[in-house]
């Protein structure tokens, strides 16, 4: 497991490259049965008043599936916006705009999750 | 074929900023949830939507495909060329498929 700061500051340098990779097929192979199911969830989540969704997500099963989904999504998100970046960003503008990113990416995901909770428990 | 991979991915990307929307949308109560799904359930709003339903069955489909490649299948260029014409065949079939099973 890397450190939060070890993964905040490593700008995908050549010695990181196979570990990208796994990463990236791995988390690839976990989105095909997640989305599908997303799609399907979604799709048949009835009238989509604030009753339906909010008994949809406060669902033990659809919750912990939800958190399972965003986990994984954000991550290979994340894992395909790096490499777009170090394709088209150079220097030091990249430094600055792949952190920047991955901030983006832990704020996403704790706000994400805080919601959740709030939802199943609030 | 494979930039359309990368375009998706990213479009995909925004897409999950809509998702995460809407988890805000239900945590904040009935108000805020209704001030979403009217900007959403408007034309411009399922407009938006469709064409995130199909980057993300394009997307999901080329994903497979590029998984297959990774393994070393289907590397032929009839091959390559008929997988790519199915890729985008199944994920336009299934968004409409998918928004009229919505509808009913």
């Amino acid at each position: 497991m890397k450190s939060l700061k070890t993964w905040l500051l490593s700008l995908g340098d050549e010695s990181e490259g196979t570990e990208h990779w796994w990463h990236q097929r791995l988390s690839a192979v976990a989105m095909i049965p997640l989305t599908l199911w997303f799609i399907f969830a979604i799709a048949t989540l009835g009238d989509y008043s604030y009753p339906s969704a909010h008994a949809f997500v406060s669902s033990p099963i659809n919750a912990i599936l939800l958190l399972v989904f965003i986990g994984t999504l954000l991550s290979h998100s994340a894992l395909g916006t790096q490499v777009v970046i170090e394709d088209y960003v150079r220097g030091k503008s990249k430094v600055v705009t792949m952190i920047l990113t991955r901030v983006a990416y832990m704020v996403l995901g704790a706000v994400a999750v805080f919601c959740l909770l709030r939802i199943l428990f609030g | 074929m494979s930039i359309l991979h990368r375009m998706t991915g990213v479009a995909l990307s925004a897409g999950s900023l809509l998702f995460i929307g809407w988890l805000v949308a239900i945590a904040s109560g009935e108000r805020a949830y209704e001030l979403f799904t009217s900007v959403v359930g408007s034309i411009l709003g399922k407009l938006v939507i469709a064409g995130f339903v199909f980057a993300l069955y394009y997307h999901l489909a080329n994903g497979i495909r590029h998984l297959f490649w990774d393994a070393g299948k289907g590397f032929e260029m009839q091959q390559a060329r008929r997988s790519g014409w199915a890729v985008v065949l199944v994920s336009a079939a299934a968004t409409v498929g998918t928004w009229y099973a919505t509808l009913i």
